[in-house]
This record gives C-alpha cells, sequence and structure tokens, in this order.
C-alpha cells in the first residue's frame, strides 16, 4: 500500500525459512581465497615460492644432508660442507651447566627439571590459587638446595660456579616471582591517598625507568658494595637478581597501575558498600579484575624480562649466553660459532614462543563467557 | 499500608545540619533528615540537586564537612573502623548495578558475609540461595553478572546488599538505568522488601512507588530540602513553587 505524495514504500511477507546459500569450501577454494586472490597477492605468492626454491635446498644441505652431528675431532668439520651440530654435542655440557662442576650437573638438570615442570603446572588454570605461589617458592628452594649444595651430603657450589641454562632459569624465576608482588605493591603506592608513600613510590619508578637495564646492573654489582658495612659483602649473583628484580618491578608496576585505572569506580564503591576492608577489596575485587586487564602486557614484560638475564653475563655472571660464549673460547671448536648461536637461538625462541602461546591462550580463556 | 509516621519510635538514621562542599560549590546544604526504624522515605528532586550526594554521605562514601550523621546509634566520624562497621549494617543499591564481573552471581552474594562476617561458606550459599529465591532468580546463581539482563542484575545487587542482613537499605536511582519492561520486576522486590518492615531511603522518580511504600516524601532541589511531606499531602497539595514545577514536568 502506498500512501499519497510520498516515495518511501516496502513490500510485505516473505518466502519461508531456508538454509544459507552454498558455501564454497576445500583446499583449492583456500588456495584462491588466501593466495591468488588478486593480482598483487599472486604476485607475492610467487615471488615467495620462488625465494623457498632458491634458498631452501641449499638451506636444507647445509643443516641436514651435509652436516656432522656427532665427531669429538673438529677436522672431521672442517672436511664437511655442511653444519658443525658436532660442536653442540660435544660442548653441551659447558654452554647448559657453564663452570658448574662436571660431576654435579646431574642436580642442574633436576633444577631445570623442577622449574620447567612448575612452569607448565602453573599452565592449568585449575591449580591457580594461592598454594601455586607457596609451591613457587617451595621449586625455588629446592632449586637453591641443589645449586648450592652444602645440605644433605651435597657437595658445596658456591654461586661463582653456576652458569648456564640453571642460572637463567633461576635468574628468571627469581625476577618474576619477586617483580610481581613489588610491581603490585609499587601500583598500589602510587595510587595512595598517603602522600609520602606516592611520592616513594613515585620516585623509585620513574628512576628505575628513567636509566637503562645495564646500569641497574652495574650500580648493583659496583655500587651496592660501597653502601654496605666494612667485611660485609653480598653476592654477585644477589646483586644481580636484586637489580633484575627492581628493574622488572618498575615496569611492571606502570601496567598494573594502568589496569587499575580502568577499574570503574562503582566497583570500589560496591566494595566499600559491603564494608570490606581496603585489603579484602583490593585482593578480591580490584586486584583480580586489574590483573586480568594487563595480563597480556603482562606476559609481555615478563618474555622480555627472560631475555633480559642474558645482560647478566655483562658482570660477570655465566647464563646460557655468556657460557656459550666460554664454550667457544676452545680453539678447536672456536670456527663452529655460528652452529652453537643457532642452537642458543632455538632454545631461547622455544622458551619465549611457548610463554608466548600460552599467554594468547589464558587470555582466550579468561574473556569466555564473561563481559571483562 | 505502613506505620503511621506520627508514631516514630525510634530513629535510625539522622542527618542534622549536614553541610558538604565539592571544592568550593556547596553541594549540601543545612540537611536535616530523620528516618525511623522500618520507615520508608523517597528522596526526589531535578538532577545535580544533591540527592545521591546525600544517601552517599550516608555510609561516608562521600565525606561531609559539618554537621552530624548517625546510623543506629553510631555517628560517622573519620575512624575507619567504625566507617566499616557502619556499612555493615546499611545496604546499598546503586544505579549502575555495581555487580562485580569476575565473580558468579552466588559468589557475588556470599563474598560480604564470608569476609566480613566469617560465615562458613555452606551456610552463606544457603542464605544466597533462599535469597535469590526471594528475588525471583534462583535459575541464575552460577551465571556470570555479563549473562544477566539488566533487570536481574539489579536483583541480584538488591540480593547482595541484603546477605548483610542491613538494618537500613539505600537506593541511589535503582531503577532509572533499566529498559521500560524491566522497572516493574525490580519495584516488586523493593515494594515486597518494604512490606516486609525494612527500612529504606529511596532517591528515585517513581511515583507510582513513592505513592504505595512511602512515609515521607522529601523533595530536594540546589542542595537543600525543599519540601517534605507523606506521599498524599506531597502530591495533592505539594507547597512550594518549585515542587509543584518539578511535579509538572515528571508527572506531565
Ligand atoms: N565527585 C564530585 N566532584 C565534584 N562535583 C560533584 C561530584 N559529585 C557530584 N558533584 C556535583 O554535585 C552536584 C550534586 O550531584 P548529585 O550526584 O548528588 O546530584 P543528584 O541529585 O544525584 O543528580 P542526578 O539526578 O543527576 O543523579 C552536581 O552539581 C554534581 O555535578
Ligand atoms: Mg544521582
Amino acid at each position: 500500500m502506498t500512501v499519497a505524495n510520498t516515495i518511501s514504500r516496502a513490500e510485505v511477507g516473505a518466502s519461508p525459512r531456508r538454509p544459507p546459500p552454498a558455501q564454497e569450501s576445500g583446499a583449492v577454494h583456500w588456495l584462491k581465497k588466501n593466495l591468488f586472490s588478486s593480482p598483487f597477492n599472486t604476485a607475492m605468492t610467487l615471488l615467495a615460492l620462488w625465494a623457498l626454491f632458491v634458498t631452501l635446498p641449499d638451506v636444507i644441505a647445509w643443516a641436514f644432508l651435509d652436516a656432522i652431528w656427532r665427531t669429538d675431532d673438529p677436522a672431521a668439520c672442517r672436511a664437511a660442507a655442511g653444519a658443525c651440530w658436532a660442536v653442540i654435542t660435544e660442548k653441551h655440557r659447558v654452554i647448559l651447566f657453564g663452570t658448574f662442576p662436571y660431576e654435579e650437573h646431574w642436580r642442574g638438570t633436576l633444577a631445570i627439571v623442577a622449574i620447567v615442570g612448575m612452569a607448565i603446572i602453573s599452565a592449568f588454570k585449575r591449580f591457580w590459587s594461592a598454594w601455586l605461589f607457596g609451591a613457587w617458592l617451595a621449586a625455588i628452594g629446592i632449586v637453591l638446595v641443589l645449586l648450592l649444595g652444602g645440605v644433605f651430603g651435597l657437595t658445596p657450589t658456591g654461586t661463582h660456579q653456576w652458569g648456564g641454562l640453571p642460572l637463567t632459569l633461576l635468574m628468571f624465576v627469581g625476577t618474576v616471582v619477586g617483580g610481581m608482588p613489588a610491581a603490585v605493591l609499587l601500583a598500589l603506592g602510587r595510587r595512595s591517598s598517603l602522600p609520602a608513600i606516592k611520592a616513594l613510590c613515585v620516585g623509585f619508578i620513574e628512576v628505575v625507568r628513567g636509566v637503562p637495564l645495564i646500569t641497574v646492573l652495574f650500580m648493583a654489582s659496583l655500587m651496592f658494595p660501597l653502601f654496605m658495612p666494612e667485611g660485609m659483602t653480598i653476592d654477585k649473583f644477589l646483586r644481580a637478581q636484586i637489580g633484575m628484580i627492581l628493574f622488572f618491578a618498575a615496569y611492571a608496576a606502570e601496567i598494573v597501575r594502568g589496569g587499575l585505572q580502568a577499574i570503574p569506580r562503582g566497583q570500589y564503591e560496591a566494595a566499600d558498600a559491603l564494608g570490606l576492608s581496603y585489603r579484602q577489596k583490593t585482593g578480591r575485587i580490584i586486584l583480580p579484575q586489574a590483573l586480568k586487564i594487563v595480563l597480556p602486557a603482562l606476559m609481555n614484560d615478563i618474555i622480555r624480562a627472560f631475555k633480559n638475564t642474558t645482560f647478566v653475563s655483562i658482570i660477570g655472571l655465566f647464563d646460557v649466553l655468556g657460557a656459550t660464549a666460554t664454550a667457544l673460547e676452545d680453539p678447536r671448536w672456536v670456527l663452529y660459532a655460528q652452529e652453537a648461536y643457532i642452537f642458543i637461538f632455538v632454545l631461547y625462541f622455544a622458551f619465549c614462543y611457548s610463554m608466548s602461546k600460552y599467554s594468547e591462550h589464558i587470555e582466550r580463556d579468561l574473556s569466555k563467557g564473561r563481559n571483562l | 499500608m505502613t506505620t503511621p509516621p506520627a508514631q516514630i519510635q525510634e530513629a535510625i538514621v539522622e542527618l542534622r545540619g549536614v553541610n558538604k562542599w565539592f571544592d568550593a560549590f556547596h553541594v549540601l546544604r543545612d540537611i536535616d533528615l530523620t528516618v525511623g526504624r522500618g520507615e520508608k522515605v523517597v528522596v526526589c528532586g531535578p538532577s545535580g540537586s544533591g540527592k545521591s550526594t546525600m544517601i552517599r554521605c550516608i555510609n561516608r562514601l562521600e565525606e561531609h564537612q559539618e554537621g552530624d550523621i548517625i546510623v543506629d546509634g553510631t555517628a560517622l566520624v573519620a575512624d575507619m573502623r567504625a566507617i566499616e562497621e557502619i556499612r555493615r549494617r546499611v545496604g546499598m543499591v546503586f544505579q549502575s548495578f555495581n555487580l562485580f564481573p569476575h565473580l558468579s552471581v552466588i559468589e557475588n552474594l556470599t563474598l560480604g558475609p564470608i569476609l566480613v562476617n566469617e560465615m562458613p561458606q555452606d551456610e552463606a550459599e544457603a542464605e544466597a540461595m533462599s535469597l535469590l529465591k526471594r528475588v525471583r532468580i534462583p535459575d541464575q546463581a552460577w551465571k556470570y553478572p555479563g549473562q544477566l539482563s539488566g533487570g536481574q542484575q539489579q536483583r541480584v545487587a538488591i540480593a547482595r546488599a541484603l546477605m548483610l542482613k542491613p538494618k537500613v537499605m539505600l537506593f541511589d536511582e535503582p531503577t532509572s538505568a533499566l529498559d521500560p519492561e524491566m522497572i516493574n520486576e525490580v519495584l516488586d522486590v523493593m515494594i515486597e522488601l518494604a512490606d516486609d518492615g525494612m527500612t529504606m531511603i529511596c532517591v528515585t522518580h517513581e511515583m507510582g512507588f513513592a505513592r504505595k511504600v512511602a512515609d515521607l516524601v522529601v523533595f530536594m532541589d540546589d542542595g537543600e530540602i525543599v519540601e517534605a511531606a507523606a506521599p498524599e499531602p506531597f502530591f495533592d497539595q505539594p507547597e512550594n513553587e518549585r515542587t509543584k514545577l518539578f511535579l509538572s514536568q515528571i508527572l506531565h
């Protein structure tokens, strides 16, 4: 029906419900849609295929077909055209454990297993509770016993003998476990209504964020002892650890603060109206929501903290990278640094990529079915 | 019908000469208001008149600068313990619900009693279920707030406030954020609560609700109480010009 003098009109009625039109699917459709959808896309696909065609055979030949996997004689490597992976089979003990005494490497291995095992357990949400934090502290205790020795009939091994992967992992875990609570306290302190606390937190965060990590580590390693009373020394590992914690905490605090700011005022008021104390309100209402919001950014910082452990080699601690450099000082193998560093590359990538994938996974998991 | 306002047995909330400023802005001016135990007071007035500020002073979400506020025999002073104690005796329902989105409905309800009164979890859950029945949404107990409609969220919020067995309930425009078809489901719960004898202070423009349950209707404008009367005289013979203007605007 039309009304006089109006252009607007609508047709009334429809056909019965029917299924959606058939969708193209299958491999050919996928290729067409993703690789050959436009002339430009097609050109890029062909270019990429050509690049692979040119390089891949050489890479495969070097890395696999012509590679030497096992030999204790570097001369065999020099004769071969491919990679000399033998440098890793020969030197893996030094790379993984640095200067830790050879007969005690099993303790280093157990320490690695303990930390990686805890990391895997922590990945399951059903284990998330206050217990998990306790379990981490216990695991760190066990790792310290394993690495320090001196009890249960273990040979004492001082921190100056530590090195390699156990050192890297312990430094990393110590940074996060020590740094996260500090970051949360700093972030809360920065929003405190008490001027003294606020000024202290702002000052700390700004100073630490204003200098490079190397400077913090140098400060920790060279300056701390100057402030110590005569005759008292703090262990070099501990000094580096404190430096790493301070640096991580300052950055993570700003991330946590961002999350705190994202919580609407109504959440604070609802908690207040129930008569919750500051601690209950913060611990049960505000922090769980704030940390959830900033989890991706925090994971980013945690991954960076893992990579930052390589800086400790500058102040004379042999993390995995530093230990590799030492291993390559052996003149017989010095030519094969490339292979050794590829191994280190893969090692770091494996750790960082699993953390990154894991963070993607919890992000998806946490956003399920809730309006946050 | 509720108790006639003439026989005030006992005051449970008292505001005496309360003044408050936001910076230089005088937002509450000489507020005097007494609420008797079991009585219902409806507060109305134009936007920005200070209604929210006034009821938020009663549980110290806002701090007043002059005058006395006495809740259930305890004066509100700057002592955190006293304030927390008073907040536990005063329930509050907000315009924007303010449920905790990271907790399920039942956790929203049990959190208060478990943390504040150290109630055992199973006892708190039983209590929560019976309150959810009372607000007619027991089947939503395990959902998260984001999965509920506005009307359901507001009823959860009322149940959450009731969990601590408050002596007074404060409502700040509990239905203004709701779609029209959900307003009544919330008002019905509030009327039931009123009939059960709860002391209520309610900021609202739902005049039907005010007529039905209020013992006293208070009209605020520009930070002062302009008119206060029982519903019939308030609506039928308002005295102040500002009240008349306001009523003509909202009742068309
Ligand atoms: N935190 C604050 N800081 C400064 N001014 C404020 C603050 N909160 C409210 N005000 C001002 O105080 C006045 C009263 O606000 P209030 O929220 O109490 O009004 P209301 O009567 O509840 O209004 P509405 O009906 O819009 O909710 C307003 O002019 C408002 O702008
Ligand atoms: Mg208001």
